[in-house]
């Protein structure tokens, strides 16, 4: 048996073979922080950082995660941009915000004064039903205010 | 004291009379302008909770025990099932029971659209359960399916009777007009695509049944279920704290609730039935398309004469029309009007309400149609609309309770005058220009809601009432509107809402009506409670109640005198400040409604036919606004979705089978953040001094309706050529273009010879 490390707490990964990153995220270690609004890969709901990477959960098999370190929202509930996001009211129903605020935690990372195209590209592959793209916008580019 | 009156409910333009008991609301409006806290920008006061992923949403819950539910679903648009057996599907493992259309009247045998549900498996697991659909043994019939709305009204397959509407003599109206314009127009079916899909849990106390569901109208959920199952309705408890999205397709319980609790109560467990992205894009509705026959006639001042629609709406298998002639009735000042509308029957999925039904569609044929009128008596399109201004409605011939659209427009003149300037950035094939378009809307909310206000020793205050926040901001909104009437920091304001067990009754989240419905109930509920604090205050210090107000959480005394709101209240120990309140009616007599402008600046590559959106302008007059942070994210997230409306989203039918070819997030295209242009919100609010003691106006859906109309008059504007179906796409871009070098070519033609 293999073990999952989750927000840098080691866990017994005893998963079915075929099951996904986000499903034992969410059901068996019940960090329901990560969600699920497509499942096939689509939307970034479900992004989690793997070694930093931004990747979607909900196409990952836990089995292929490996030694790579899961980072999920609730690793990142201390990060500037949690605050950023509701300072900037870049969320309205709030079901996208935790993969955004992956996705950006791993921009900034990478580039900590990101320009207005980097954050446009960085970001788009989470989609925002709501519509709160500009306040997401100017999250990401204020985070460190 | 409460009093039984008669008045009018309007949700979404749908008014119906009925008797009402109301609290008198002696509460008298505020001033306009900020106040201490209404009126002035808040963060969303449950922002961390959802941003750090703590909150929890329906789709998050796990109950001990709970079975997951997969749907057998129909492959065929139309068909009949002749052979079902759940035989083997039962005995697989881990599933704990079926249903079929014996069991459960929302399953059917004659599905009349793709998705339809057919059957039902609970199992331990939702792979154990879809695993067991496999196991079906199912025959079917394939039925030849009507698709084509046109031709569903030639035979008769209607929704229910077309309606009609007239006033004035259009007949009369063409004769007295200098110009006729006659034109058709097409829009697209929109999909919802909320983020959380449509889910219930259901879980049997005894005999009451808990129904945790993603819901726009916990109330509603609350009836329609109780109705459903034959309980009394307090036998039914629905809870939403957190949900991720509506946009009007979650005002109902839906199939997915009743198939929960039924195989809650074979199982004995809590139950989950929550629908997959492909099942939510088949069956939870969707804005359906239109085709729109149009036909204006004016004066050649400009002044309409006549306005006629024929409009033919692709409805579904069940659903309603949208009031796609709405605008057409409404929005200028036209004597003669006559307008149809048919709902064809076809077999596609189900229409449900999507922000601003009807409107959205019918403003986009009826603003293209006024520019076209424009361009064709040479007058400034903005011109023409102030021209034809309505002062008073004319459907109802009541005056309007408060109408700011020619401040919108004076505050939209200085983006509108910028035409020749835009224009003339024009360089080889990118062709720039600027449109607009007016909206108008319904918004006024209306009773009954209740809120209730407990204030404790430590002078915090805690708002309960059984309302949902879908994402609008609305809890913020209820915590600022407290906190303003108790003279609060907003911090030692908490709301509680989602629960119909723990509070009273409140509005349902659609047709722009939560803050016009709840707000008003929750300044009453507050000022309620405010009154007993200054009445214990006047007795402990001596003071006539009269000159004793509440603010920056002092107690303030007109003659001297100040002392902490905590000081007044340490002196109940555990006893409690309880205040209530209700929403007052609207007012008689008068039509409640929002107005606005939006003006688009686009870029159009007249080669390759893509079209750049730059910037748009929305003027909204919603009455008073209560947080403009979280007003200017509404009206953002309107114009974006607008914005997918006016391009990208289509869902996709094959034309001979009705399967919808577009079920997943990537096939159907929705704005991503790359796609979003400079979006300038300016709000007029000004309190409507006839409703309510707020004088607010909803705001969820007016910001959505002119979008589209605008960025197709920015289009003809920049090229000259008229844009007539939704989506915009390359093909229609196009094609328009090449009309409008047709057109020129011919109108060139005699003075060439």
């Amino acid at each position: 048996m293999s073990d999952l490390i989750v927000n840098g707490q080691r866990y017994a990964l005893d998963a079915q073979v075929g099951r996904s990153l986000a499903s034992v995220l969410r059901e068996d270690i019940g960090l329901i922080g990560t969600k699920i609004a497509c499942n096939e890969g689509h939307c970034g709901a479900c992004t989690v950082l793997l070694d930093g990477v931004p990747t979607l959960s909900c196409i990952t098999l836990v089995h292929t995660v490996g030694e790579r370190e899961v980072t999920t929202i609730e690793g990142l509930r201390d990060h500037p941009l949690v605050e950023s996001f509701v300072r900037a009211d870049a969320l309205q129903c709030g079901f996208c915000t935790p993969g955004q605020i992956v996705s950006a935690s791993a921009l900034v990372e990478a580039n900590p004064h990101p320009s207005r195209e980097e954050v446009r590209h960085a970001m788009a592959g989470n989609i925002c039903r709501c519509g709160a793209y500009p306040k997401i916008e100017e999250a990401v580019l204020t985070w460190q205010d | 004291m409460a009093r039984l009156i008669r008045t009018e409910k309007e949700v979404e333009g749908n008014y119906t009379e009925q008797w009402i008991v109301v609290d008198e609301d002696p509460v008298a409006q505020w001033p306009s302008g900020p106040l201490e806290i209404v009126g002035r920008p808040l963060a969303r006061v449950d922002g961390a909770e959802r941003a750090r992923g703590e909150a929890v949403y329906t789709a998050d819950l796990q109950l001990p025990g709970m079975l997951h539910v997969a749907v057998l679903r129909s492959p065929h648009a139309h068909a009949r099932v002749t052979q079902l057996d759940l035989a083997r599907a039962s005995e697989a493992p881990g599933v704990r029971a079926v249903l079929t259309p014996d069991d459960l009247d929302v399953l059917t045998r004659e599905p009349g659209y793709p998705g339809a549900a057919i059957a039902a498996v609970a199992a331990d697991t939702y792979d154990l359960a879809a695993e067991a659909l496999e196991l079906a043994d199912i025959e079917w019939e394939v039925l030849q399916p009507l698709l084509d709305p046109d031709e569903a009204v030639q035979q008769g397959s209607l929704i229910d009777e077309p309606e009609r509407y007239d006033r004035g003599n259009v007949e009369q109206g063409f004769a007295e007009a200098d110009v006729v314009v006659e034109t058709e127009y097409r829009t697209q079916t929109v999909l919802h695509n909320s983020m959380e899909t449509h889910q219930s849990v259901c879980q049997w106390e005894g005999d009451l049944l808990n129904v945790y569901t993603s819901t726009q109208y916990i109330w509603g959920v609350r009836a329609e279920t109780a109705a459903k199952l034959g309980l009394p309705e307090d036998k039914v408890r629905v809870v939403c704290h957190y949900m991720g999205g509506g946009f009007g397709a979650k005002n109902h319980p839906g199939e997915y609730t009743f198939i929960a609790a039924e195989l809650a109560k074979r199982t004995g467990r809590p139950v989950r039935c929550a629908l997959t992205r492909r099942e939510e894009n088949l069956t939870t509705g969707n804005r359906h398309a239109t085709i729109q026959r149009l036909k204006v006639g004016a004066k050649a001042d400009g002044t309409l004469t006549a306005l006629v629609g024929d409009f033919v709406m692709a409805v579904g298998w069940r659903g309603f029309k949208s009031w796609t002639a709405g605008p057409m009735k409404m929005l200028y000042h036209c004597p003669n009007v006559s307008t149809v509308e048919y709902g064809a029957k076809v077999n596609t999925g189900p229409n449900a309400a999507f922000r601003a039904p009807g409107f959205v569609e019918g403003t986009f044929g009826l603003e293209c149609l006024l520019d076209e009128l424009a361009a064709k008596l040479e007058i400034d399109p903005l011109e023409l609309r102030r021209r034809n201004h309505s002062d008073s409605d004319l459907v109802d011939d009541r005056p309007y309770s408060s109408k700011n659209l020619i401040e919108c427009y004076r505050r939209a003149e200085p983006h509108w005058e910028k035409r020749d300037e835009v224009r003339a950035r024009s360089n080889g094939p990118w062709k720039h220009g600027i449109g607009m378009a007016s909206q108008i809307w319904f918004g006024a909310g209306g009773p009954p809601s209740y809120a209730w206000v407990r204030v404790g020793s430590d002078g915090r205050a805690l708002v309960v009432t059984a309302m949902q926040d879908i994402g609008t901001g609305t809890k913020t909104a209820m915590a600022q509107i407290a906190a303003e009437e108790l003279g609060l920091p907003v911090d030692r304001v908490q709301v509680s809402i989602g629960d119909s067990a723990r509070g009273p009754y409140a509005a349902i989240s659609a047709g722009s009506s939560t803050t016009p419905s709840m707000g008003p109930a929750v300044r009453a509920a507050a000022h309620d409670a405010a009154r007993q604090i200054i009445e214990i205050a006047a007795q402990r210090y001596h003071k006539e109640e009269r000159v004793l107000s509440l603010k920056g959480g002092n107690v303030v005394s007109a003659d001297g005198g100040s002392w902490p709101i905590e000081e007044v209240t340490g002196l109940l120990d555990d006893a409690q400040i309880l205040g209530k309140g209700a929403r007052g009616p609207n007012p008689t007599g008068m039509r409640v409604l929002t107005f606005g402008v939006q003006v688009a600046e686009v870029a159009v590559d007249v080669e390759t036919g893509e079209v750049r959106v730059d910037k748009i302008v929305a003027v909204h007059d919603v009455g008073r606004v209560i947080n403009p942070l979280g007003a200017s994210s509404q009206v953002e997230g309107g114009v974006i979705q607008g914005l997918g409306h006016t391009f990208s989203e289509d869902r996709l039918l094959d034309p001979n089978t009705g399967a919808v070819l577009n079920q997943t997030l990537d096939a159907y295209k929705m704005p991503t953040i790359a796609d979003v242009p400079e979006i300038v919100t300016d709000l007029i609010d000004v309190p409507d001094e006839h409703l309510t003691n707020l004088g607010s106006k909803g705001l969820g859906e007016p910001p959505i309706i002119p979008t589209s109309a605008a960025v197709a008059n920015a289009i003809r504007d920049a090229t000259g050529a008229d844009v007539r179906s939704l989506p915009i796409s390359r093909e229609e871009m196009l094609r328009a273009l090449a009309e409008a070098k047709e057109k020129e070519k011919t109108r060139e033609a005699p003075t060439a010879v």
